[in-house]
């Protein structure tokens, strides 16, 4: 589905606004995890370099999408994997000890 | 007839739907991790899409490349949790590498026949990218202490930084106008690679939380200008989410240090402080043991620990967790103030005290524990500095000046766990180590803690 520029500026700009107004509620408890999600999110680039290596259009294009697709999923993987294991420790003050 | 375009469309629309659930989520501690859940199902259904793409021709490098991203994401989600900061200053260097890649090949691909806006987003995607990916890895560098911590500063250094960003900006203009110059490409990738590591020499390491802060940001910027380039929706989407919580986490940071962006950026911290540490005269100040401090707190009846980076260097937050254990079952009630700088990158502090169970309930932010303090027993610092430093409050030539900080010297006690008496990062003196209330307890922060629970359980028991 093509785009065109204003359809695009429109889509960021709703975007932007969109991400200040809920980052902005979210707590600074969280903040570490908040970085590490959208690190994680910001792997969907990965979708770009998936494109661009499976296209095979030229032998640049092969090399830096695998890499691409390399750095990106790292970042996925890792950036799920550690928020999650950071959110798991946060827990409200109970009876329950460890 | 429903084809597949319209099937990866749609797994798009619910993708970008779920990614914004996914932030909304966070917003408090008990729904957070549903928040993880609802990105990693987008990020899968938008991945599984995407190979169903009708370009791709062969799967071969795909797999592999998957393969290989998921055996590096893995052990880089399984680090130390004090190692988070260096971690992801790697990851924003890892997502900027990505976008430069890809933001090159497109180039290639479609030179000369590149329209004039899509060579300007494509030339901004490439040198944020390019700068972003080296400036984080200098970061990360710096953090995991494989670089020198201090800032390096030299004469001229803004105009340098200034006009290579200028020449990297001048080229790109040259591109807009005359894409068929594919040879000048290369130049527009290389300053910026530069320019990223000129960029961090200079910052020292309590900048790091705005420097990790606004490299975020760009990283999410450069990705939204790929999303501009290939004409998606789900990545300039993607790409503004990540550059808006980029952006607020800066501003917040730059708030809580009293400086501007470009004050972080353009004027080391190193430099502005030789004159305030020169006037510097040896003050008696009052020391205690682990023994006294112990008898100190088990009396007290209301308890803030501060913690700073130092807590974090000498990983001494499970001792912390004893010694808040030890205080709770004693009835001194125990709270942590938390300033939005302590640490190496926003809520670095928070982090390292939840992982060693401490309920998140106690940890406490600037604003809210600030009113606590004129009835606060004893407010114990461990491994924080200059957000403790109350000339930010008083003095006016003090180079911290107008910074918001923890009130401790309020609290009726002050005590103040330390190495010893050298000066902090910065450099600047800290009154508060010379006040009547304030007891300096010397010492290694785990071990200093550890015999404080050992007099408080021993005593008791």
């Amino acid at each position: 589905m093509k785009l065109d520029l204003l359809t695009s500026l429109y889509v960021f700009m709703l975007a932007a606004f969109i991400g200040f107004e809920v980052i902005r509620r979210v707590s600074p408890l969280l903040h570490t995890p908040l970085m590490s999600l959208t690190n994680a999110l910001d792997g969907i680039a990965v979708v770009g370099a998936i494109i661009l290596a499976g296209e095979e259009k030229s032998k640049l294009a092969i090399v830096l999408g695998t890499i691409a697709i390399v750095a990106a999923t790292s970042n996925i993987v890792g950036g799920f994997l550690i928020t999650d294991r950071m959110l798991k420790m946060f827990k409200a003050s109970g009876p329950r000890k460890p | 007839m429903i084809r597949t375009e319209h099937l990866i469309e749609i797994a798009y629309l619910i993708a970008t739907g779920l990614f914004v659930l996914s932030l909304k989520w966070l917003s408090s501690p008990a729904t957070a991790r549903r928040g993880v859940w609802a990105g990693e199902v987008g990020m899968l259904l938008a991945v599984v899409g995407t190979l169903f793409h009708h370009g791709i021709v062969s799967y071969r490098w795909i797999a592999i490349a998957l393969v290989l991203g998921t055996a590096i994401g893995v052990p880089l989600g399984r680090v130390a949790m004090t190692a988070v900061p260096q971690r992801t200053a790697l990851s924003h260097a890892f997502g900027a590498l990505c976008v430069t890649l890809v933001g090159s090949s497109e180039f290639y691909l479609r030179a000369p026949d590149v329209p004039p806006f899509m060579m300007g987003v494509l030339s901004l995607e490439v040198i944020l990218g390019a700068l972003t990916f080296t400036g984080s890895l200098m970061a990360a560098g710096k953090l995991q202490e494989v670089l020198p911590q201090r800032p390096i500063t030299y004469k001229g250094q803004n105009l340098v930084n200034l006009g290579m960003l200028a020449v990297a900006i001048a080229i790109a203009v040259i591109l807009v106008m005359h894409p068929e110059k594919t040879y000048l490409f290369p130049a527009m990738i290389i300053i910026p690679l530069i320019f990223g590591v000129m960029m961090i020499i200079p910052i020292g390491g309590a900048d790091m939380p705005t420097v990790i802060s606004l490299l975020n940001s760009y990283a999410g910027l450069s990705a939204a200008a790929m999303g501009f380039v290939l004409e998606s929706k789900l990545l300039i989407i993607a790409g503004a989410l990540d550059g808006a919580s980029g952006f607020i986490l800066s501003v917040n940071m730059s708030k809580a240090m009293n400086r501007s962006f470009t004050n972080v950026l353009f004027g080391a911290f190193g430099q502005e402080q030789v004159t305030a540490a020169a006037g510097k005269e040896a003050r008696p100040v009052r020391s205690a043991s682990p023994e006294e401090a112990a008898g100190i707190l088990a009396a007290a009846s209301k308890v803030v620990i501060v913690p700073g980076y130092g807590m974090a260097v000498a990983q001494a937050q499970h001792k912390v967790r004893e010694l808040y254990d030890a205080l709770t079952k004693r009835g001194v009630e125990v709270k942590f103030g938390i300033h939005p700088v302590a640490g190496r990158m926003p809520g670095h502090m928070n982090v390292l005290l939840a992982e060693a169970d401490i309920p998140y309930d106690k940890l406490l932010e600037m604003e809210d524990i600030n009113g606590d303090f004129p009835q606060t027993d004893v407010a114990l610092i461990i491994g924080a500095n200059d957000v403790t430093n109350p000339a930010a409050r008083e003095d006016t030539s003090s180079p911290i000046y107008g910074m918001p900080i923890l009130d401790v010297d309020k609290a009726r006690t002050v005590m103040v766990i330390k190495r010893g008496m050298g000066a902090g990062f910065a450099g600047i003196e800290n009154p508060l180590y010379y006040m009547d209330k304030t007891l300096m307890l010397f010492g290694d922060a785990k071990n200093f803690v550890g015999s404080i629970v050992r007099e408080l359980t021993g005593g008791h028991g």
